[in-house]
């Protein structure tokens, strides 16, 4: 690698400060949004002219925390689940893939391409017939199932593609140096693949999160509407007044997981969704 | 340590193909045995079936007399040092070492398992590197991890995957003399799989040479080099490899593409019958016939030739001359080419001359061949016909009792060693 | 050569064979890797065939569920329906065009972002790549509302920033216009899906062997040309496959759309046609049939890019 010199060094200064303030400027926005009193939203500034906790409150304590509390309990529980419930399938299905021999493996690839290019509207129409008839309309399990179709397919792939590089001979390695299969496999193996099986587990549960489509459309009460749905239902404290501040209230707690995931983890998101596409 | 008996052992997959076939060796206790062969002739299969990480289709497999056919690799309490190490990259070098013995749960204690992975680690010059990760580790310290996680074992044979395969060539030298010194000073019984010739040579009280999955020869090194049993053992062993020939006898004479050559009657007698022999000629036995002493001249043969070309490589040269055979013998020599995995030459002389030799390439030169050494083979069989049973079985039995020797000094200075200290 | 490659080739071979015996060793991978793969393979299939199928059964009978016992089996009437309603076109063309004009821009930018952490500096390496996961990982609702405040007339502040420039004043309504508000509904999408495309661009700079833009230095190629020469022609297939990707994923849009203006003053896109149709006002027949059709038309992009620019998105991963 070439020395930096001086004018590399501010040239680079200057790509990163734009880069920063391209990725995080409109966080940066509507967290300063959330901070505002209803009468500063009209301010036309950026900052607040005085800071304000006061949405805060009112979605966690006030007014509005029977919208907002429920809706992230929902939240968490139902993405969570997804996420794991798709990892446990993803591992297997992948572990498979990269390390047995049988027919039809293609087919799972090609299968998990094109349910994740699948346009999710399409599968709402008829699970909301169903789910109204079969009594899993509003509740948990009713948006997990569907979230698999969103979490599965990248799952498999980025799961796959991990898998493909583990040095599998230390399996065997491990069982001539006297492990059973069993050791050889929980010693040599699993500390292996659990990067991967984690870096996997932080994605899917990035997509399940994200989601609002199913969220909107399978749910109508608090019962299971996940945060994104319930934010679109958000109030003003009073008839007259805008959600505006409560809302960027609930954006900025919703985004506080993705935050700390990013800033821990970025290595193996980056290595993992990039694995996932050029294997894959 | 201990001795291992394979019987008539055979490897099939899936589609019947036999990737070993029919092979039998019998390997003494601190026997330092070599498999070589080209790509594809079964070698690492072998060693996995010993190890136990292939199933034994067939035939059976002992290890000090006992039947091991089924058993688990980890029952075999035998060691593997992998081709591409297999270190466990999330383990230390301290804990790589150590992983043999932290699976045998109960049976060493913290202390026995430290005294051990250090005693190893002293040997193999890792004390140091203890608490680095394999990742930060340089190709042959990661070969030492490996054999260190063998030689902790105190297991009852050592086997070998290939394993210097992955080090550039003057690293290879070093590991090589450590490997083999290394074996006799534990008198480990050892089965080491390569396709260089140079370790196998070097290394092998013994040499198994397969070919196809079939076992060609097993025998010293000096035996495969100076009695072959066929074409392809003689082909394989030795570089650069030896020159096959077309050959006539006629009136007591050998016609071939480098003239009339005198050979000794009792070789001659031999390929009586044939219309055409293939002479074997390693390029060591040509030389300039201006440096060749008077007195052993004539136990040669002296014939005129160009070259194409030379090269001059300071101890020795080689020179390179060409011929044009009958179709019938460029086929043999192709497919001769297809099993030792080197690509379809035209064919060549090569042969090696004193680096103060005067020929140059392109003007007439005169050269010597010992037709004392020259090899006579079967052009059909491929089977050696000049090949002296009984003094390659002398070659043989005198490395056995090399060996014999080098562990007896090694074992009682160990034994010195340690009434010494107690 | 180590003899795991021998085995697998040998089974390989196997496989390859028209008659062949099967060891009972390959038939009983065979079973555990169906015993392994399939619960995942059941439910991605269970989760979008059969709803799809579904789907296209309530898509033939005039169904609402206001009035549930008046169903009737109508053919293809729904289909008609939507085909000869100018909404249809409409939202097909808003949709279209979102589409290709953020994948042109993701493309581009995208582009710069991963030439940038290609070849970033170490020291800032692993804050570039922290700073441009935020947007990927940011839910798209929450990036949907952080966009439309900053421009919305009462709590924004882009009319006060910018009133300087002679189509921006304080009254500029964003979301009163079609092209105002899709110029903020794909200014939000693109920014929350870049990051994506230029990861995927990023591992596929990674693949152009390092010698052969030296090469191209050594042969005297300036930076443009080593770009257009060297560097693109050899990730075509990276890129090929980001496009189609982001084509698929931007056709599909929703969410943006639906918080900023949902889809008034001619915004409206086919995923929000749907949602209406069939959510909002029941009409299951109706929404199932655009459902449909929308499939459909995911299909045919995924076609045509596969048949006619020959994106090869199975890449290496047959079963090696």
């Amino acid at each position: 690698m070439r020395a930096s010199t001086r004018t590399e060094k501010i040239w680079w200064t200057v790509i990163t400060v734009l880069v920063l303030l391209y990725a995080l400027f409109p966080v940066a926005s509507i967290f300063a949004t959330s901070f505002k009193t209803p009468s500063d939203l009209t301010s036309g500034k950026f900052l607040p002219t005085n800071w304000t906790g006061q949405n805060y409150e009112q979605i966690l304590v006030g007014s509005a925390q029977d919208l907002f509390l429920p809706a992230l309990r929902n939240s968490i529980g139902i993405t969570v689940i997804a996420t794991f419930i798709a990892v446990v399938l993803a591992t297997l299905c992948a572990y498979a893939i990269a390390r047995l021999n049988f027919p039809g493996k293609k087919l799972i690839l090609t299968t998990a391409l094109a349910v994740s290019i699948f346009p999710v509207i399409s599968i709402v129409t008829p699970l909301f017939n169903l789910w109204r008839n079969i009594g899993l309309y509003d509740t948990w399990i009713g948006l997990i199932i569907p979230y698999l179709s969103l979490t599965l397919p990248i799952s498999i792939w980025t799961l796959a593609a991990f898998f493909r590089q583990i040095p599998w001979e230390l399996e065997q390695a491990a069982q001539v140096d006297g492990a059973t299969s069993w050791q050889a496999f929980r010693k040599a193996i699993v500390p292996l693949a659990a990067p991967g099986v984690f870096t996997t587990a932080i994605i899917a549960f990035f997509i399940a999160w994200n989601d609002f489509v199913y969220g909107i459309s399978l749910t109508s009460t608090e019962a299971a509407r996940p945060v994104p749905a319930a934010l679109a239902f958000f109030t003003g404290a009073s008839q007259f007044q805008s959600p505006t501040g409560a809302i960027s209230a609930a954006a900025i707690i919703v985004t506080i997981p993705i935050v700390l995931l990013v800033l821990f983890f970025q290595r193996q998101i980056v290595s993992g969704l990039t694995q996932g596409a050029v294997k894959g | 340590m201990a001795s291992i008996t394979l019987q008539n052992l055979v490897k099939k997959y899936g589609d019947g193909f036999p990737a070993v076939n029919d092979v039998s060796i019998d390997i003494d206790d601190g026997e330092f045995i070599i498999l070589v062969g080209p790509s594809g002739c079964g070698k690492s299969t072998l060693l996995r079936m010993i190890v136990g990480l292939e199933d034994i289709t067939e035939g059976e497999l002992l290890i000090d007399g006992e039947r091991v056919n089924d058993k688990a690799p980890r029952d075999r309490n035998l060691a593997m040092v992998f081709q591409n190490y297999a270190l466990y990259p999330h383990l230390t070098v301290y804990e790589n070492i150590a992983f043999p013995l932290r699976l045998a749960k109960g049976k060493h204690s913290e202390e026995e398992t430290n005294k051990r992975v250090q005693a190893a680690a002293a040997t193999l010059e890792l004390t140091e590197h203890l608490e680095r990760k394999p990742a930060n580790l340089s190709g042959g310290q990661r070969q030492r991890v490996a054999m260190g996680r063998a030689i902790v074992r105190q297991a009852d044979a050592f086997l070998f995957d290939e394993p210097l395969s992955n080090l550039d060539a003057k690293l290879r030298g070093q590991m090589r003399s450590e490997i083999s010194q290394m074996q006799r000073r534990l008198g480990v019984t050892s089965v080491y799989v390569t396709h260089d010739q140079t370790e196998a040579m070097t290394l092998g009280d013994r040499v198994a040479v397969l070919k196809k999955g079939i076992l060609q020869q097993i025998a010293s090194p000096r035996e495969l080099y100076e009695e072959p049993t066929n074409i392809f053992v003689a082909g394989f062993i030795g570089s650069p490899s030896m020159n096959f020939i077309p050959g006539q006898v006629e009136n007591g004479k050998l016609q071939t593409v480098l003239g009339e050559l005198e050979i000794p009657q009792h070789k001659l007698d031999k390929a009586e019958g044939k219309k055409i022999v293939m002479v074997g000629i390693r390029p060591e036995f040509f030389e300039d016939a201006k440096l060749v002493d008077e007195a052993k001249k004539p136990l040669g043969a002296t014939f005129t030739t160009r070259l194409t070309h030379t090269e001059w490589l300071g101890n020795e040269q080689y020179g390179y001359m060409d011929f044009d055979p009958a179709p019938e013998v460029r086929d043999l020599l192709n497919s001769l080419a297809k099993d030792l995995d080197a690509d379809e030459l035209k064919p060549q002389i090569v042969v090696t001359l004193d680096s103060a030799s005067r020929i140059r390439a392109g003007r007439d030169a005169e050269l010597w061949v010992d037709t004392r050494k020259v090899h006579l083979f079967d052009p059909e069989t491929g089977n050696s016909l000049t090949r002296d049973p009984e003094a390659g079985a002398a070659l043989t039995q005198e490395a056995i009792q090399d060996r014999q020797d080098e562990i007896e000094a090694a074992r009682s200075e160990a034994n010195a060693s340690g009434q010494q200290a107690s | 050569m180590s003899s795991t490659t021998a085995n697998r080739r040998g089974a390989h071979a196997a496989e390859k064979r028209p008659k062949q015996v099967h060891s009972d060793r390959v038939k009983a991978e065979r079973r555990l890797g169906w015993y392994l793969a399939g619960p995942a393979f059941i439910v991605m299939l269970a989760v979008t065939l059969y709803p799809i199928l579904q789907a296209f059964v309530e898509s033939l009978f005039s169904l609402r569920l206001t009035a549930p016992d008046e169903s009737q089996f109508i053919w293809f009437g729904n289909y008609i329906t939507i085909l000869t309603d100018v909404v249809w076109w409409r939202d097909l063309g808003v949709t279209l065009l979102i589409t290709v004009i953020t994948v042109a821009v993701e493309l581009v930018l995208g582009f710069a972002l991963a030439l940038v952490m290609h070849k970033a500096l170490k020291s800032v390496r692993g804050l570039l790549r922290t700073a441009i996961l935020v947007p990927y990982g940011i839910i798209t609702v929450v990036s949907a509302y952080a966009w439309f405040y900053a421009f919305d007339i009462n709590s924004g502040y882009i009319n006060s920033w910018f009133g300087w420039l002679p189509f921006i004043s304080e009254d500029t309504n964003w979301f009163a216009g079609t092209w105002t508000a899709l110029f903020v509904i794909m200014a939000s999408e693109i920014w929350k899906t870049t990051p994506f495309i230029s990861l995927l661009l990023l591992a596929g700079l990674a693949q152009v062997p390092g010698e052969l833009t030296e090469a191209a230095e050594v042969d005297g190629a300036t930076w443009w040309e080593r770009m257009r020469r060297v560097i693109i022609p050899n990730m075509k297939a990276a890129i090929m496959v980001a496009v189609l990707f982001r084509a698929l994923d931007a056709f599909r849009i929703f969410d943006n759309v639906f918080i900023m203006t949902n889809g008034e003053y001619g915004t409206e896109v086919l995923s929000l046609l749907a949602y209406r149709t069939s959510i909002t006002r029941l009409e299951i027949g109706l929404g199932s049939a655009i459902s449909v059709l929308l499939f459909i038309c995911v299909l045919l992009i995924a076609f045509i890019a596969i048949k006619l620019f020959k994106v090869d998105l199975s890449g290496n991963t047959g079963d090696k």
